[in-house]
């Protein structure tokens, strides 16, 4: 049986949960510990700690974040952000992170997803890839480039041949965010995550655009997502895990109760 | 004292702390001599065999894990570590494993994603591993292999197919899914190894003791 994930995403700059988090009723929203276990309480299947932070000299604060969780939090969790080498990956891994994503530092030098791959694992290695559609491609031939540095920097990359180069070299998942509809509420792009899901036989996490729970469900269905990635609507508190859970599930969509 | 086998593979830190949210006094262990006073092992284990069977033996662990077996303590291998209480994998025909359980472990069936990275539920026969979980039991998986059926089969998860999930002979346990990582529903079943760690001392293994 395929049953799809929900996974809420925690931006983490140096220590504390931002972006948007608006609990009614959670009097110190900005702690990802806390906040992780409240997730886990709502039947979150995982989650996914991106550090945010932008001195590197801050990064063990990240790696205290990852212990923590781990000493309360027992469902998988992906930490990512400033991953730069096998040694970085092994102190989130040993403080209790179940897999490392890489985006940059992958670009900079594919290499690095076999070294961990060999090192850890394909099931520890999860390559994020952004990627931005080229206004110059047919809608009918569409296409799309991957961006790094937080969706800053070009990098003259297909995505479609990117993920397969990924996959090629040892990931265990992709988490693909289209820029496009990040932070849009427009929905996943799924023409994206199919594309991508029809050429790479590993897990597809789809991310980037969800404003409402109809949008999971076409992630799912539609868009070929092993798992469905959002941030806001439940930071917000608009929806819990619960109700998106639910929502698939009425939908058809295989998941496990909340 | 229930020992945590660290022979430098993956997140073991989860494994341990899990085990001490359901009340055992559970260690980090990568000395062999300090295995000896264990009441209770637990083998973890990501990533390839071949490189977890390498570790473990490198270690000076592969040895405490099969003296432990034949001293009959209760034992758990997770993920890797389930795998290697076989005879060996198909994902790496150079390397044995422990052999405390005969069979081979195989690749998950064609025409299913590979890892299997997901929750999914047990169909289980006889088992005390598994003893009270709720029904379905929803619990967590990251592989692409795993051991073929035997008699020592006590549940399998559905993914292209029947695919073993735990099995036990006698004190060894073992799960191929994370229950470490399965929330509730998995501290439930590292809940029933401590306890049988416990009825094989007669006594309680609590943090302190």
């Amino acid at each position: 049986m395929r049953t799809v994930r929900v996974i809420p995403c925690l931006d983490v700059d140096d220590g504390r949960v931002v972006k948007g988090v608006r609990f009614k009723d959670l009097f110190d929203a900005g702690d990802p510990v806390e906040l992780a276990a409240r997730y886990d309480a709502q039947g979150a299947d995982e989650l996914v700690f991106l550090d945010i932070t932008a001195s590197s000299g801050n990064r063990r604060t990240m790696v205290d974040v990852v212990a923590r969780t781990a000493d309360q939090v027992f469902i998988p969790f992906t930490v990512g952000g400033g991953v730069r080498a096998v040694d970085d990956a092994r102190k989130l891994l040993r403080a209790g992170a179940d897999k490392v994503g890489v985006n940059t530092a992958a670009v900079d030098r594919p290499e690095l997803i076999a070294e961990l791959a060999d090192e850890f694992g394909n099931q520890c290695v999860v390559v994020a890839i952004d990627a931005r559609r080229r206004p110059e491609a047919s809608p009918h031939a569409p296409a799309w480039e991957v961006f790094t540095h937080g969706g800053r920097t070009p990098t003259g990359l297909d995505a479609l041949a990117w993920a397969e180069r990924c996959t090629a070299l040892g990931a265990g998942e992709l988490l693909v965010t289209s820029m496009d509809r990040d932070g849009t509420r427009d929905g996943f792009d799924l023409e994206l995550t199919r594309s991508i899901a029809s050429r790479c036989p590993i897990p597809l996490v789809a991310s980037g655009g969800v404003g409402e729970l109809d949008h999971l469900v076409e992630g799912a269905v539609d868009g070929a997502a092993d798992a469905v990635l959002a941030a806001s609507i439940f930071h917000l508190g608009e929806f819990t895990i619960a109700e998106a859970k639910a929502h698939l599930a009425a939908a058809g969509v295989a998941v496990r109760p909340a | 004292m229930i020992a945590v086998l660290d022979y430098g593979i993956g997140n073991l830190r989860s494994a341990q702390k899990a085990l001490q949210r359901v009340g055992a006094d559970a260690r980090l262990v990568d000395d062999p001599d300090e295995v000896a006073g264990a009441d209770g092992i637990v083998l973890p284990g990501v990533g390839a065999f071949g490189r977890c069977a390498a570790a473990l033996e490198s270690s000076g662990l592969g040895d405490v894990a099969r003296d432990a077996v034949s001293r009959g303590l209760p034992f758990l291998g997770i993920c890797v570590g389930f795998q290697l209480l076989y005879e060996g994998s198909e994902e790496d025909p150079s390397a044995a494993g422990l052999g405390v359980l005969s069979g081979t472990v195989r690749r998950l069936p064609e025409g299913v994603k590979h890892p299997q990275m997901q929750w999914n539920t047990l169909d289980i026969g006889r088992s005390e591993l598994l003893a009270g979980v709720p029904d379905p039991a929803w619990v967590y998986f990251v592989h692409s292999y795993a051991p073929e059926a035997t008699d020592d089969t006590t549940s399998t998860c559905d993914y292209g197919g029947p695919v073993v999930a735990t099995a036990e002979r006698g004190p060894v346990w073992g799960s191929q899914f994370h229950p470490e990582k399965s929330g509730t529903v998995g501290l439930g079943i590292l809940a029933n190894f401590v306890a049988a760690v416990d009825a094989s001392i007669g006594a309680p293994t609590a943090a302190g003791g």
